[in-house]
């Protein structure tokens, strides 16, 4: 046991990008071993994060930590560790692949091996993002993450998949080059500030910045950050991609790849730059409530159904910052519970209108209408999903959207009152959906004879029902274990804030170093 | 006559390669006038004699020499290019074998020799301490080169830009020639040691003239390594040689510039260097930009890759500005790097060429259907070429960014990163094709087992020094101490 509590993180980066390497030399026309091979490898991945779960302790710390030296001449290690913030989107990964898997059992058929494939490769960079706790390693599973996605949405995608892919790239290329040169600031810093390179986050918490280095560097990671969750106006990447990729594509854009961008702002930009959070919080929660409504409103507009849930996350992931920049303990905490409870409902929503495209073909809501009598079942399913995502008290969204609206009440009023009618626009959009769809007259004769919820479908969107559920109920343990490195946090940021050393004596402190330092 | 003054035993021993690759190029010369077209035994002996000239290059490693009174000197800084040259060379020849014949020519002894005799030019170049070695290799460099870009007679645009090169190559020889003169009138010497000397003793004739032969010696290089404004032979000459010779034109060569650029820098004027600051800062800047957005707009993949590498020189202008240990060691990171990814995507063009198809972006649309394996490795050199982790490309990028950082550039790598940005654009475009697009008739490569066996390991190395770059760090951090 003592041996997995040491290894467990590393062994669950490199277990699906090890399997995945396996799996390529099967051979192609072997559908079978490929499919059940992914199915059988996300479901033990899964098992593996379980024991991340009964195993982490309720505590502020990093645990389950390793460290590998890696490339000692520049002081970076594989270090990994989990804390009350990540263990969730771990979990939530881990969770999101084998419904990946099924989702796309059927509605992949060409290259299905290569399509795997990229799907496992996703998987270890994502919990890689996740777990590492050294920036040089971050900044690799970002970026390795975005070539497999950017091969699923051009490859196995829909429409204007090409253009979506590329205008994916391009724009979260821009902002993680900018994060690179952050990055390399930073590392040249410690060389001179701590004697030795490193990209530990625990050193570089350790640096005396000016204020004006410490602005640049949020503002880099910060547009990172904001193109990845995103941000209004950055946003306009994730319609094209969420819409054009495969079902099993955007349940990951949807459910994990975004929650990049608010872990990020959560681990980086607050307590690497504290002095300098105070001056962007108003810019950001103005975007966050302007991406509120607008993507309430565009969601609105959509005749497309995927379009209308890619339009809703725009929505969903502003009250995500807003959570995260009230810079509440609650509120926070809110903002981590919040994003795994997207991740779950719109990867549901994904899940669910993938399988409708399967039988019609189409995705446009005027072909449908009357469903719930057709198909009664999916019918069920689909609008529980919708009740989570609006936010029904009993329901996983209830917990998230209280919790940041209630924590945020107490810095940002004003924005919470405007964030408020976001949650009654989501109602608005999702219902006249889900009135447009599923009731009214069944007066199509393709819709007549659509086929219910089969068993794989069923095993796929089940798991999530039941998640969905029981955080709806009982969220207590999730928020036990966020909350004390929430506390942690929000705590840190306050003394640094409050503390005396004025920004005149870091300017000072930064220039003897610089000159010490200088040959 | 007392020769032993003049050649010694060690001096012997330190151009013992250079005879060695000499030798091999004889031989395959007689090959071919005894029986002609032995393409197989040509090749064989052309790979033996690299390979023997590395082993005795390779020997050298870890010591250093000052050969023939300070003509030449021999330490890790020249021994590391020696083999990387040596490394292109045996590349190059792989993939020449049979290539010449698909495009309507014919394989010939002299264009194993050629090769060979480029390779000492280049050695000659990193190893020389003396302005006069430097341009006796860059002549013996350039001759071999226009004679393998023409190589092609039947082939017009093989001769354009033969002629084209030819041309443009014995202006910019001129104004490196004029440059040397100028620095010798200055400070009466033409050795690099008594060149830092007379200018740290401040024993110059005038000021006016030395910067003006700096300044011409620049511009030779420039024209050398492709620096905008000095690139305009690069895309036609690129274009227009044989795919196997553009793989060898647009790799080591540009090493050798680069390498004999900074031993000139570093060596005879580092006293001098904050004076070409902004003058290197200007080059860097606009070879960049303009590099990437004559790029963005090409049709044709060798093109494409041609403007491409003026990008690169570019960033490697970067390290040149920051001219330390650093910096160096940057510089012979990204090099190594640049090539094996040159090299390899060149190689896999060269076997999917065939008459006039192959070049264009369109004709490798739907290639990853019919050949996954080689479009994932064209794939992966086009990644690495954009900079992305894991691969090599990224961790040369950021070795050399950290170093113009740690220096102050923050803004010039600004800029740079955008500009690798844009560059995504169009090493991407070509994986749209073969992976994204759908296409009746596809590439046909004309594999052969040992041209498969290089492709491999140049993709393998791209992965692995991405991964795990920690030894060739130590190995260029040694090389980059220049002046042991």
């Amino acid at each position: 046991m003592n041996w997995l509590n040491e290894h467990i993180l590393t062994i669950l980066i490199g277990f699906p990008l090890g399997a995945a390497g396996l799996l390529l030399l099967v051979k192609h026309s072997n559908l079978k071993i490929i499919r059940w091979g992914a199915l059988f490898i996300t479901i033990f991945e899964f098992f593996i994060s379980i024991f991340l779960y009964t195993n982490f302790k309720p505590i502020a710390q990093l645990q389950f930590v390793e460290r590998i030296p890696w490339i000692p001449q520049w002081g970076i290690d594989f270090a990994v560790g989990v804390d009350g913030i990540s263990l969730f989107l771990v979990l939530l990964t881990t969770f999101l692949g084998p419904i990946a898997v099924l989702a796309s059992w059927t509605s992949i058929q060409k290259s299905v091996k290569g399509f795997m494939v990229s799907l496992l490769v996703m998987e270890s960079a994502m919990v890689g993002v996740f777990v590492v706790t050294d920036l040089f390693f971050f900044y690799i599973f970002w970026e390795a993450m975005l070539i497999p996605m950017y091969f699923v949405i051009g490859i196995w995608g829909s429409g204007r998949r090409i253009y979506a892919a590329i205008k994916f790239i391009l724009f979260t290329m821009l902002g993680s080059l900018f994060m690179l040169v952050a990055i390399i600031y930073l590392f040249v810093q410690t060389k001179y500030q701590l004697g030795h390179p490193s990209l530990a986050f625990s050193d570089l918490t350790l640096l005396a910045l000016p204020m004006k280095a410490q602005y640049y560097l949020f503002l880099a990671f910060a547009l990172s950050f904001a193109i990845k969750i995103p941000l209004f106006p950055f946003h306009t990447w994730l319609p094209d991609a969420h819409t054009e990729a495969p079902t099993a594509g955007s349940i990951i854009l949807a459910g994990v790849l975004l929650k990049m961008g608010g872990y990020g702002f959560i681990r980086f930009c607050i307590p690497l730059f504290p002095k300098v959070v105070p001056q962007f919080v108003p810019l950001l929660i103005a975007l966050a409530v302007v991406g509120i409504i607008y993507g309430a409103l565009m969601a609105m507009a959509q005749p497309d159904l995927k379009r209308l849930v890619a339009y809703s996350s725009v929505s969903h992931l502003g009250f995500v910052v807003l959570g995260i920049f009230a810079l509440t303990t609650r509120s926070i905490t809110g903002g981590v519970i919040q994003m795994v409870n997207h991740g779950l409902s719109t990867g549901a929503l994904f899940l669910l209108v993938g399988m409708l495209y399967d039988r019609r073909h189409t995705r446009m809501i005027s072909d449908f209408g009357g469903l719930a009598r057709s198909i009664p079942k999916y019918s069920t399913v689909f609008i529980i999903v919708v009740l989570a995502s609006i936010g029904l008290p009993g329901l996983n969204g209830f917990v998230g959207e209280f919790l940041i609206l209630m924590g945020s009440f107490a810095t940002q009023p004003t924005a919470v009152v405007i964030a408020t009618f976001g949650v009654i626009l989501t109602a608005v959009y999702l219902l006249w959906m889900v009135e447009r769809v599923f009731f009214g007259k069944l007066d199509k004769d393709e819709n007549k004879n659509l086929s219910d919820l089969s068993k794989r479908e069923w095993s796929a969107i089940l798991p999530i029902i039941l998640v969905i559920v029981w955080l709806g109920i009982y969220p207590k343990p999730v928020l036990d274990r966020i909350e004390p490195s929430v506390r942690q946090l929000v705590d840190n940021y306050e003394m640094t804030i409050n503390s005396e050393s004025s920004d005149n004596d870091l300017e000072i402190a930064f220039k003897e170093i610089q000159e010490e330092s200088r040959p | 006559m007392d020769l032993s003054l003049y050649f010694t035993r060690q001096d012997f021993w330190g151009i013992l390669p250079e005879i060695v690759l000499l030798t091999g190029a004889l031989i395959i010369l007689s090959i071919e006038l005894f029986a002609r077209s032995q393409r197989a035994a040509m090749l064989g002996v052309g790979i033996l004699s690299l390979v023997i000239a590395g082993g005795f290059a390779a020997k050298n490693f870890g010591s250093s020499f000052i050969l023939f009174q300070g003509m030449v000197t021999l330490n890790d800084f020249s021994t590391f290019f020696d083999l990387l040259y040596m490394a292109a060379g045996i590349v190059t020849m792989v993939i020449s074998y049979n290539y010449l014949e698909r495009k309507g020519g014919e394989t010939r002894g002299e264009y194993f020799a050629l090769i060979l005799f480029a390779t000492m030019g280049m050695m000659l170049m990193t190893r020389g301490n003396d302005l006069v070695i430097i341009f006796l290799g860059m002549e013996l460099l350039s001759l071999s080169l226009y004679v393998l870009v023409g190589f092609l007679r039947h082939d017009v645009f093989s001769n354009e830009s033969g002629i084209k090169y030819l041309l443009l190559g014995a202006f910019a020889t001129g104004f490196f020639l004029f440059g040397a003169v100028l620095v010798y009138g200055t400070t009466g010497t033409t050795n690099f040691q008594h060149i830092a000397l007379a200018i740290t003793n401040n024993e110059i004739l005038s000021d006016t003239l030395l910067s003006l032969g700096i300044g011409l010696l620049l511009v030779g290089f420039a024209f050398k390594v492709a620096l905008v404004p000095f690139h305009m032979w690069s895309p036609d000459v690129y274009q227009g040689a044989p795919t196997s010779v553009t793989a060898f034109l647009c790799t080591a060569p540009k090493a050798a510039g680069f390498g004999a650029l900074l031993k000139v820098f570093l060596v005879a004027f580092p006293a001098l260097h904050a004076d070409w600051q902004d003058l290197l800062w200007a080059l860097a800047l606009l070879t960049m930009i303009v590099g990437n957005i004559s790029a963005l707009v090409q049709t044709n993949v060798k093109r494409m890759l041609a403007f491409s590498s003026v990008t690169h020189a570019g960033y490697l202008c970067i390290g040149i500005l920051v001219l330390n240990e650093m910096g160096v060691s940057a510089i012979l990171f990204y090099l190594l790097v640049y090539s094996v990814m040159n090299l390899g995507a060149f190689g896999i063009i060269s076997l999917l060429e065939k008459e006039e198809k192959g070049v264009n972006f369109k004709d490798y649309e739907g290639l990853a259907s019919k050949h996954p394996w080689l479009s994932a490795s064209l794939a992966l050199f086009m990644l690495s070429l954009a900079g992305f982790p894991p691969t090599a490309g990224f961790v040369a990028k950021y070795t050399l960014f950290s170093s113009a950082i740690s220096e102050g550039y923050i803004w010039l790598v600004v800029i740079a990163i955008l500009n690798t940005l844009v560059s995504v654009y169009y090493y991407i475009r070509l994986i749209v094709n073969m992976y994204m697009k759908t296409s009746e008739e596809t590439l046909v490569p004309f594999l052969h087992p040992l041209l498969s066996v290089v492709i491999f390991i140049l993709a393998i190395s791209i992965m692995f020094f991405g991964i795990l770059p920690g030894w060739l760090i130590d190995t260029v951090t040694q090389a980059a101490r220049i002046y042991t």
